[in-house]
């Protein structure tokens, strides 16, 4: 019954940093670095992880605003950049919003010109893109004779937001990746917003790429995690499952580390030491290995693969295989008390 | 070099820490003016924790920096009165900020790459601090750089003292900042949302790191946050506050299990988002009880009680005065007319 609206295979980018005296290439940070997963239609894919895990690069690679220098990327079952899904169809199908409203319009067009200006250049008659962006309005919770007019400066950041949204579905798209939409807003205009997403979820049926670094948020919004760790899938599956049952010790090192809001339970130590490490010359074998507190030899040797733990639930992590050789193969990860 | 009136009061442990009462903070300019705080008045103890916490705009970054007199004097007209260590903080003159900053009041900042100076070692940052402070060499200087480096976890301390900021990490930076900020064992550390810029699993680190510093030292800290989580982590005592003016102050466990201002209730609900209740796959969402509207603008001083626009329980005589403190419990002040 679901189909893969979108579907990723093996993508790889890594950009070249250039130094020296003839500026020659001195090191490639391996921003993505293989990573395979899909969307289904209808559903919320959340993706979480530290910055510079490749989450960002990976919804921009999505959305072809940076070239991929490996992998392929399909969309409605048609690989992108063939005759049968060219760039300017995609963008007409998939819609981004970024985390910063202000920068995400220009400053030199009303609320108005913006939301209408996508569809114009898709071809919609000039007067019937001026009401669709006063519809739009009207479904984000502004009032169209109220903003059309405005200006970006005059509006708030959530205000912007809402703009922002309205934007993005003025093109009746299938597919809208969300990078970070929310986590520039104040939490009670941020719970504002989250209610707004999920209604236009159901009103357009829309699908969802929903991208942050809060696990509270990202829980409340996605049927399906993935988690990322420098450029490489961690694991993948189902909500409930990930949070629950996680079978990687970084995904269950992420939860432990959320801060606890209950008093009488404080944080009593921290899951992990250190920071994440530089994207550019990551660890051999499991990436994660040097934070893991089970990291053995086995982890440096080999790069452990994405494999399946239950139904819809991937981990790549050697415990969670069997034929690895890791001594704690098997082991269930404990929540933190 | 401490001073003289700080000696005398540490004598007398009766006496808070710090006294702040009915502050305001008003910044002008030639065509506007934006009233950031509007009446703050709290106490805080010896060895007490305080977490302020509010939304954008709030006035809690505000209040932290006038207490280290940080705004700039001719755009910022200050009122009421604050009192830290026995001194009187309006009245302080250059030199005399000079000598309060960092050995009786200190401050971390969201961001640690601009509290450093880019062009000096993380060593030399630390030392000239305890040099300028406490008139040692500065061989001791380093020496304490040395100290406080491994205090704060800095692997391979040593190896750091030479180090430019730009070289360390985020968390690494951050550590670093707390040990210039303890270097000269302040008995009170300012902390505006030191942990907002970093990541899940390094901002927990810090978060117990301070917290374990500030018991060792016995200084009072002021943690400045947006993040309820955060609040519970490291506080004995939270003040909400919203339009420049705490609303509901309290412990953290009657702030966190029975919020009384409607905001505090709302800022709760926010956070704790009904998918964390274990929502099984593909079963409906709950709505998030979302607060509607916007923050006011500060341009005028609100009337009565500023989040009656917001507030679903709002009548006619909210907008009239600023609701006074109704006591919930001893520990348990709220300022809004449900009490």
């Amino acid at each position: 019954m679901t189909a893969k609206l979108l579907e990723v295979r093996d993508l790889r980018k890594h950009f070249p940093i250039k130094g020296g005296l003839l500026n020659r290439q001195t090191a490639t940070v391996r921003a993505v670095d293989g990573v395979s997963f899909h969307v289904d239609t209808g559903e919320t894919l959340g993706v979480v992880g530290e910055s510079g895990c490749g989450k960002s690069t990976t919804a921009r690679l999505v959305m072809h605003l940076i070239e991929h220098d490996e992998g392929n990327i399909a969309f409605d079952g048609k690989t992108v950049g063939s005759q049968h899904m060219p760039l300017k169809e995609l963008r007409r199908q998939m819609q981004m919003v970024f985390q910063d409203s202000f920068a995400s319009l220009n400053p030199r067009l009303t609320i108005e010109e913006s939301i209408a200006f996508g569809p114009q250049v898709h071809g919609v008659p000039a007067a019937e893109a001026r009401t669709r962006a006063r519809d739009l309005l009207a479904k984000v919770g502004l009032n169209p004779a109220q903003f059309i007019r405005r200006y970006p400066h005059e509006l708030s950041g959530g205000q912007r937001q809402r703009v922002n949204i309205a934007r993005a579905l003025a093109l009746q798209p299938k597919l809208v990746i969300l990078d970070e939409s929310v986590s520039a807003l104040d939490k009670s205009v941020q719970a504002q917003v989250l209610n707004l997403l999920a209604d236009l979820k159901t009103e357009f049926g829309l699908t969802y790429l929903f991208i942050s670094h809060d696990l509270n948020v990202v829980q409340y919004m996605s049927d399906r995690v993935m988690v990322m760790y420098l450029g490489r899938i961690a694991e993948v599956g189902p909500v409930a499952t990930l949070y629950n049952e996680s079978a990687h010790p970084y995904t269950r090192a992420l939860l432990s580390a959320m801060p606890s809001l209950d008093p009488d339970c404080r944080t009593a130590a921290p899951p992990l030491t250190g920071d994440p490490p530089n994207p550019i010359n990551p660890p051999s074998g499991c990436r994660f290995r040097t934070r893991c507190p089970y990291a053995e030899a086995v982890c440096e040797h080999k790069e452990p693969p994405l494999a399946l733990v239950s139904t819809g639930h991937l981990a790549a992590c050697h415990i969670a295989n069997p034929a690895s050789g890791h001594s704690k193969v098997g082991m269930v990860l404990l929540k933190a008390a | 070099m401490s001073t003289a009136s700080a000696a005398t009061v540490a004598t007398q442990p009766d006496t808070p820490l710090v006294r702040v009462s009915d502050l305001t903070v008003r910044f002008v300019n030639h065509d506007a003016s934006v009233h950031a705080v509007n009446g703050v008045s709290f106490d805080l103890q010896r060895g007490e924790v305080l977490g302020i916490l509010g939304e954008s705009g709030s006035g809690k970054s505000v209040t932290l920096k006038t207490l280290m007199r940080l705004l700039p004097a001719r755009k910022t007209r200050l009122g009421g009165a604050i009192n830290v260590a026995g001194q009187d903080v309006m009245a302080l003159d250059a030199r005399g900020l000079t000598a309060y900053r960092g050995s009786v009041v200190s401050m971390i900042f969201q961001e640690p790459m601009l509290a450093f100076d880019p062009v000096f070692t993380i060593g030399y940052q630390i030392a000239e601090a305890v040099v300028q402070h406490e008139g040692v060499s500065r061989a001791a200087g380093m020496q304490r750089a040395l100290e406080m480096l491994e205090r704060v976890q800095i692997p391979s301390a040593r190896r750091r003292l030479d180090a430019y900021p730009h070289e360390m990490s985020g968390g690494m930076r951050q550590r670093a900042m707390i040990a210039l900020a303890l270097a000269c064992k302040p008995q009170l550390l300012l902390a505006d949302e030191p942990t907002t810029a970093l990541d899940a699993t390094v901002q927990i680190q810090i978060l117990l790191l301070l917290r374990e510093l500030q018991k060792e030292f016995g200084m009072a800290v002021i943690f400045v946050t947006h993040d309820v989580g955060v609040a519970v982590e490291v506080s004995d005592r939270v003040a909400v506050m919203y339009a420049g003016r705490f609303i509901e102050t309290g412990t953290v466990r009657d702030i966190i299990r029975n919020p009384r201002h409607p905001y505090s209730q709302g800022l709760l609900a926010a956070n704790v988002l009904p998918g964390m209740t274990d929502r099984a796959a593909g079963a409906a969402r709950e709505r998030i009880e979302a607060i509607p509207g916007s923050p006011p603008n500060m341009s005028k001083v609100p009337e009565g009680c500023a989040f009656a626009p917001r507030c679903k329980y709002a009548e006619e005589r909210c907008g009239m005065a600023f609701p006074p403190a109704a006591a919930v419990s001893a520990s348990h002040q709220v300022h809004c007319i449900r009490g």
